[in-house]
Formats: C-alpha cells, structure tokens, sequence
C-alpha cells in the first residue's frame, strides 16, 4: 500500500482531484465557458480543415511578419482575461463594504489581483510590443527577416507557453496570492506552501528565457541587417526606441531569471536567501527584482513612444521634430531607467542619502520625456493634421500621459512617496502611464499598421468608440484611485469598513465597464473591418501617405518582404523616394535565399511547460524525463544544418506583377 | 558598402535599390556575445547576492574554517589549463587540421571533466562537514553561484560532446567553425567568470 502511494507520489507529486477547484462556482462556470468556446473553435477548425495550413503556416513559419501577429493574437486573448480579472475585483470592491462581505472569498480575490498584473505586464503588454517590434523594426530597416528566424519562433512559443501556464493555474491549483512581484517572506515555502507561487515563478522563467532571446535577436537584427545607407542616425524613431528596449531586455531579464531562481531554491531545496531565520534577507529580493522591474517600465513605454513618433509625423504630413533630440531623449531614458529602482520602497529605510539620488533620478527620468512631448506637439505645429483613429489615440496618449508623469515626479518625492506608498495612489499613478501609455499606443499602432499586415484598414466608426469608451473610461475609472489614495486607501483591499467612500469605488467601477464596452468595440471593430473589407482594402501598400520603408512594398508584404534590398539616403527613406518619382522596376529579379520553416520552436516550447508543469507539482519522475527530453530535443535540432532555401525567380516575378498590376488600377 | 552615401542629382529608380544580391553580415557570433553578457548579469546577481550574505553564517561554519585553498588552487588549474587546449583546438581549426581540433576539444574536456569532479567533492566534503545550503544564507549563496558555475561548464562539456560528433560528420565547415568559435567564447568566458569565483569565494573568504 504504502509503497503505491510512493510510486503514486513520484508520478502525480502533489496533484490530486482535491487540486481541481470543482467547489467554486465562479471558476466552474468558467471552466465550462472554456471548454465550450475551446471545444467551438477547435471543432470549427477541424470542420474547415485548417489545421494543416495553420501548422505549415503559422505555428512552425519562422517569418517574423507571421510571429509578430501571432505576439498580437496572444496578447489580446490574455487582454480579455486580464480584463476579466480587473472587472471582477471592480465589482468586488465596489460591493464589499461593512456588513457586506463582497462575493469573492478572500483567498480568491488575492490571486485576482496577482494573476491580473503578472498577465497585464507579462503576457499583455509584453508580447504586445514584442509582436509591434517583430512585424515593423525588419520592413523599416529593408531586411528580409530577423538575424536569427528560429530564435524568435521558439521566442514566441516560450511566452506561450508561459501564457498556457498562468491560464492552467485557474482550472488547475491556484495561481500566486502575493502580488505581481511575489515578494518573500510572503512567497516563501513556510508562508505560501501551496503551488501558486510556483506557478508564477515557472511560468515567469520560461516566457522569460524568450524575451530574453528575442532581445538579443532584436539587437543583432538592428545592428547588423540594415539596408545599405540606413546609418544609425537615420534609422526611423520606431527603431531606436526599439534598439534601445531590446538592450534593456539583455541587461534586465537575466537578474528576474537569477532572483527567481533564488526564490525556488529557498522553496524547492530549503536554501535561505530570502527566508526570516538562519541569515536570510528578504530586502535583497525587492532589491533584485526592482532592478529589472523598473527597466521592464521602460521596455515597455519605449517602443510605444517609437509608435507614437512614426504616428504623429505621417499624420501630420511632416518630417518628425528635433530627430536627433528624439534618439538622444530615449537613449537617456535607457540609462536613467537602471538608476533609479529604489524608489520603488522609499520605505525600506535606505536613509535620507539614498533616498535622494533616486529621489532625484527618478526626477531627472522626466526631463528627456517631457522633451519627446514637446518634440510631438512641433511636429504637429502647423502640420496638415488628419484626425484618423490612431491620431485620436495619440493624442488621448499626450494628455493622459503627462498627467501620469506629474504623479510620478510626485511620487518620487521621499517624504511624499512616504505618505502615498502602497495607496491606490499609486495604483492610479501606474495605469495612468501603462494605459495611457503602452494600452493607447499599442491600439495606435494596431489602428496604424493593420492595413499593412492584411491588406485592408479597421472601419473607422468602430475605431472612434472603441477610443472614446476607452478614453473616457479611463478617467473615471482611476481618477477615483487617486483621490482615494490622497485619503489613505491602500491597495490590495478585500474589504472596507467607511461606508462614505464607496461612492468613488462605484464610480470607478462604472469606469472598468466602459473600458469593457471600448474592447468589446474594439473586438467588433475587428469584425465589421473583416466583413467590410473588400471597401477598406489597401492596393497601394501606402494608405497614409507613410514615410518609412514599410510602406514601400505591398499589404500584405510578400515573404520576402523586398525583392530588391533598399538603398536609403535620408531617415524618411520612402518619403524621399516618392519624391524622386520612384518606380517599381519590373525586371531583374533575382532569387531570394530564405530560412524554411521548423516545428522546433514549438516542440522545445512544449516540453518546456511539461517541464515547468511538473516542476509546480512535484512531479519529479516527469520532471526528471522531460528534461531530458528537452535537452535531446534541442541537441537534436543542432544537427539539422539544412535551414535554407531560395525563392526561385519566377515566382519573385508573379509576385511582384501582381502587386504592380492591382496598385495600377487602383491609382488609375 | 560600395555606394556613395549622398544621392546622385537626379536619381532614378535604380538609386534607390540594391540591385545585386544583398548580403547581408552573419551575426552569431555578435549575438552569443550578447548571450554571454546576459549570462555575466545572472552572475552578476549572485556575487551582489554572495557578497551581501558574505557574513550571515547563523552561527554555523565559515568559509575560511572549511576551505581546502590547495584543493580549489589544483581545480583552478585544471579549468585555466582546459583554456589553452581550447586555444590549441582553435588554432588547429585556423590550419583546417580536423584532427588535431578534435584530439585538443578532447582533452579540453577531459580537463572540464576533472574540474567538475573535484568540485562534486569538494561540495561533497562540505556538506558532510554540516555546512549544506540549507545551513545558513552564507552557505545558501555559495553553493548557488560556486553551483551555477559548475553547471555552466557541466552543459560546455555536453555541447563539447555535442559538437564532436558534429565535426566528425560534417569536418570543418563554415557552420562548425563558427560553433566552434562560440563554444570557445563560452569556455573562456566560464574562465573569467571562475577567476572572480576564485578571488572573492576563496581567497578573500579565506581571509574573512
């Protein structure tokens, strides 16, 4: 008997029917939601008979434009869960006043608000701008692909596959009840014994090893493959930015990959870096994972600023302002964003000392943005400003932005940082940046570039209430936090006993549900487009009048992007060549060496979250092989030394007249 | 490059196009030493760690009690000596000689092989003397970065493996040189990261 239960241990560990969570009703009825849409789409799939082109096209293809929408597929899959979370701890708050206890248990509610800001900042607003980087920064600077194609496939199964086991943590034990940062003691074995930290901690290494390769993927892309003539001072803003938050990547993923690694062996082997007893220090982990969560800020705001610039100059028929300000401004932000992680707990107890250099860094942090506003609003001076959906949303960013700005700068005031420290204050500080930031920008640059990825623009209408829902929903749904926090609310609250405040969470909550209705139009936005598009398609590969070189081949690109690799002389490279009367030479075509298509990614990826999977659940037996597999799987990939192909010429050619001859009819 | 930067006068469609092949520069080798830097932070992070739990004992053992220095000194050696039969390797790689490549890669890891013993019983002797991870945060801390080390070359040794079957197949190709070359970045890399283990594990905890 006993030796069964052995063998049972070392197969299942800690899994057992009690870990699914059939006693709550919410999550129930979720899972049945789940199983229904999965079992939906998969069946719709088998009756259309697309698995095959999906596998040969999409989930083995190693062509970055295909990978970068994949990036944006899964970020608003787990948008709509991360929302999900949000909304139900809106209404949660909004209820649970005095006698009334609200309708989440507590237990529950604390893994709300974790899941929440892991997936938000993990597998929303990550692969959001890891997806923009992937299809834009290569057709900007006239390459055909990435410096590493494989790479950045396995890149994107990784952050899946960390996705898949954040999303398994609901149906399957539970997620992480300590807050987005998992800060120990609290995370420790003794004070959190149960797999929700674990699961944030593998989910956590796994998507991060893919950041971090998509990092180095993106820096090596930039530095060496850009066309000829494109020097860095001429690269387009959107690759600056993105240069610079890929080398923010490579320096800051490796210090969460260490301090996470330092947090399982003080779970999984009894080590003592972070515990209360035996010498360990609880201050070294909020130090440690600072130090790559304040960069992380700026890996995301980086690009989106890119966006933004790339936005505000072709809709305002201009050349952007003060160009090498602008590189100079991100550069700057790249640097400062290492110096100033400690103001994230003022309240450790530094002293006055270290209190103030960050104090005064994290000032400084706002001199190089203030002039990247500055250099948008002269760029739209005097410009021929076309109002579109993506100009909309710019704008909305400009005045959200600043006022997240000023709080911050508020917050990076010591004493004041003591008073506001950990109140909703805060809460409303950071989504007033990240969604006025990276939400508002990466729905510019989707709005922005969707008729370059498939040929045909998103239907305005839907485009504007998406942006006003959002908008206005945003301001109702945080301006409350703020002013709550001024009273001293902190975060994290399952319960409140003042009566007279829950007005301002009501508000709040009508706020969350207009937000709600902004994606829901976005999502219909996406349909109506789709239905509608034979009258919104694009033939010209150019529907703004764009200046970059992305705009000079067609919507969609070909595979291969550029039959011929551009020569480019000014930092607005198709702009210059409209000018000169550029035209598409018909002849001359040469074939194009290309990578083929690997199911490796994915494979890697797979016994990656086996790994990680058993790994949670102390399944040691399938730990132990699955890592074996992985290591044979990846040796085995190694001796593949046929990756390549040419494009015969011929087909080159067809492409090209095809595209030649609809942008003929339609400019005629 | 071979095109002038400024644009002719009047240009024609052709100024603006490369119209032979493009090549465009192969960038492994720059990228592996972005991995590598990316590595050298994990490192990084641990001797910040090491050293800031460098005196939290919890009343147990210290390193200057239980370090054998003759014994790390012989390790040493042994992985600065695999260094150099690296190097040997990559010099018989230069002269196109597959042979000698394979005999040195061999040898260097022969030398990794013994480094990675000693140390096996170094932590073996360690642990037997009641100084395990799970004693103090002291302890906890040198045995993550002095064992994060060890795997590195632990996982060298395999792609050493790796890549001798490799070569043994394909001979020195284009694609082999240039693993070859990333592998060799990698073994001098554990090197100097081994140097800074050296000098502030061993040496200046046998001091303290």
């Amino acid at each position: 008997m006993s030796e069964q239960f052995e063998l049972s241990k070392l197969i299942f560990g800690r899994l057992s029917w009690d870990s699914i969570p059939l006693h709550d009703p919410i999550l129930l009825a979720t899972f049945i939601v789940v199983v229904i849409g999965g079992g939906a789409i998969v069946g719709a799939l088998t009756y259309y008979n697309v698995w095959g082109y999906l596998w040969r096209e999409w989930i083995t293809s190693i062509d970055h434009k295909r990978i970068g929408v994949m990036y944006m597929i899964l970020g608003i899959v787990m948008l709509l869960r991360g929302f999900a979370d949000a909304i139900m701890m809106r209404i949660h708050q909004a209820m649970a006043f005095g006698d009334a206890t609200g309708y989440l248990p507590p237990h529950h509610y604390d893994q709300i608000f974790t899941a929440h800001g892991v997936i938000m900042i993990f597998f929303v607003a990550m692969p959001f701008v890891v997806g923009l980087m992937n299809y834009i920064v290569p057709l900007q600077i006239g390459a055909r692909d990435v410096a590493f194609p494989f790479l950045n496939n396995l890149s994107f199964w990784m952050t899946a596959a960390g996705a898949g086991l954040v999303m398994a943590s609901l149906f399957i034990g539970e997620f992480a009840k300590s807050g987005w940062l998992a800060y120990p003691p609290l995370t420790g074995i003794l004070q959190s014994p149960g797999v929700g930290v674990d699961y944030y901690i593998w989910s956590l290494q796994i998507a991060g090893v893919g950041t971090l390769l998509s990092g180095i993927n993106f820096v090596v892309t930039i530095v060496k493959m850009r066309a000829p003539g494109m020097t860095m001072m001429k690269m387009p803003v959107f690759v600056w930015t993105a240069l610079c938050t890929n080398i923010l990547i490579v320096a800051a993923f490796p210090v969460l990959t260490a301090v996470m690694t330092l947090l399982s062996l003080d779970r999984y082997l009894g080590m003592n870096f972070f515990t209360n007893d035996l010498g360990g220090n609880a201050m070294m982990y909020v130090n440690l994972i600072w130090i790559w969560g304040h960069p992380e800020v700026y890996i995301l705001i980086l690009p989106i600023f890119g966006v933004f610039s790339e936005i505000v100059s072709t809709y305002s028929g201009k050349r952007l302002f003060g160009y090498s300000s602008m590189v100079y401004a991100t550069l700057v932000i790249t640097i400062l964003s290492y110096l100033v992680w400690l103001h994230h707990f003022f309240t450790m107890g530094s002293g006055a000392t270290v209190n103030s250099f960050f104090g005064i860094t994290t000032m400084i942090i706002s001199i190089p943005t203030g002039a990247k506003i500055f250099n948008w609003l002269f760029t739209m001076y005097r410009g021929r400003i076309v109002f579109d959906v993506p100009m909309l949303w710019t704008v909305g960013f400009m005045i959200t932005f600043v006022v997240g700005g000023m709080t911050g700068v508020l917050l990076a005031v010591p004493p004041a940082d003591f008073v506001l420290h950990n109140s909703l204050f805060l809460i409303a500080h950071f989504h007033n940046v990240i969604i006025g930031g990276v939400v508002f920008g990466t729905f510019a640059a989707i709005t922005y570039w969707y008729p370059k990825v498939t040929g045909y623009k998103l239907d305005p209408f839907w485009g504007k209430a998406s942006f006003w829902c959002w908008f206005i929903g945003f301001y109702l749904a945080f301006m409350p936090l703020y002013l709550l926090g001024f009273m001293g609310v902190t975060r994290r609250m399952s319960h409140f006993d003042d009566p007279s405040i829950q007005i301002w969470f009501q508000i709040a909550l009508g706020g969350a549900i207009l937000i709600g209705i902004g994606i829901a139009c976005f999502l219909i936005q996406l349909y109506v487009s789709y239905k509608k598009r034979d009258s919104l398609r694009d033939e010209t590969g150019d529907p703004w009048n764009g200046r970059t070189l992305e705009w000079s081949t067609s919507s969609p690109p070909p595979q291969y992007n550029f039959a011929f690799t551009p020569r480019v002389y000014d930092n607005d490279a198709w702009w210059q060549m409209k000018a000169n009367g550029f035209v598409r030479p018909s002849t001359g075509f040469m074939p194009i060496h290309m990578p083929k298509n690997t199911a490796a990614g994915i494979v890697v990826a797979g016994i990656s979250a086996v790994f990680g999977f058993a790994m949670i659940w102390h399944m040691w037996l399938l730990g132990g092989l699955s890592f074996a597999a992985l290591l044979i799987a990846i040796i085995v990939h190694t001796f593949n030394y046929k990756r390549d192909y040419y494009i015969p010429v011929e087909e080159v050619e067809k492409v090209e007249a095809e595209f030649e001859a609809k942008r003929n009819e339609v400019l005629a | 490059m071979s095109h002038s930067t400024a644009l002719p006068a009047a240009p024609d469609s052709f100024d603006f196009l490369v119209r032979e092949e493009h090549h465009v520069a192969n960038g492994t080798l720059l990228g592996f030493w972005l991995y590598l830097m990316s590595d050298c932070l994990i490192f990084a992070a641990l001797f910040a760690t090491y050293s800031v739990l460098s005196q939290s004992y919890a009343g147990g053992p210290t390193g200057a009690e239980l370090f054998d220095l003759p014994l790390v000194a012989l390790n040493t050696s042994f992985l600065l000596f695999s260094s150099i039969t690296y190097g040997f390797a990559m010099l018989q790689m230069q002269q196109g000689k597959l042979k000698g490549t394979m005999i040195w890669l061999a040898i260097t890891g022969v030398f990794g092989a013994a480094f990675l013993g000693l140390e096996l019983f170094e932590f073996y002797h360690l642990i037997h003397e009641g100084a395990g991870p799970q004693r103090s945060a002291y302890w906890s801390a040198f045995f993550t970065l002095v064992g994060t080390h060890g795997l590195h070359v632990t996982f060298g040794i395999i792609w050493l493996a790796t890549l001798l079957i490799q070569l043994r197949k394909h001979g020195i190709t284009v694609a082999n040189r240039r693993r070859l070359f990333c592998l060799s970045m990698f073994w001098h890399f554990l090197d100097v990261v081994w140097i800074g283990v050296f000098t502030i594990v061993y040496l200046m905890g046998s001091m303290s």
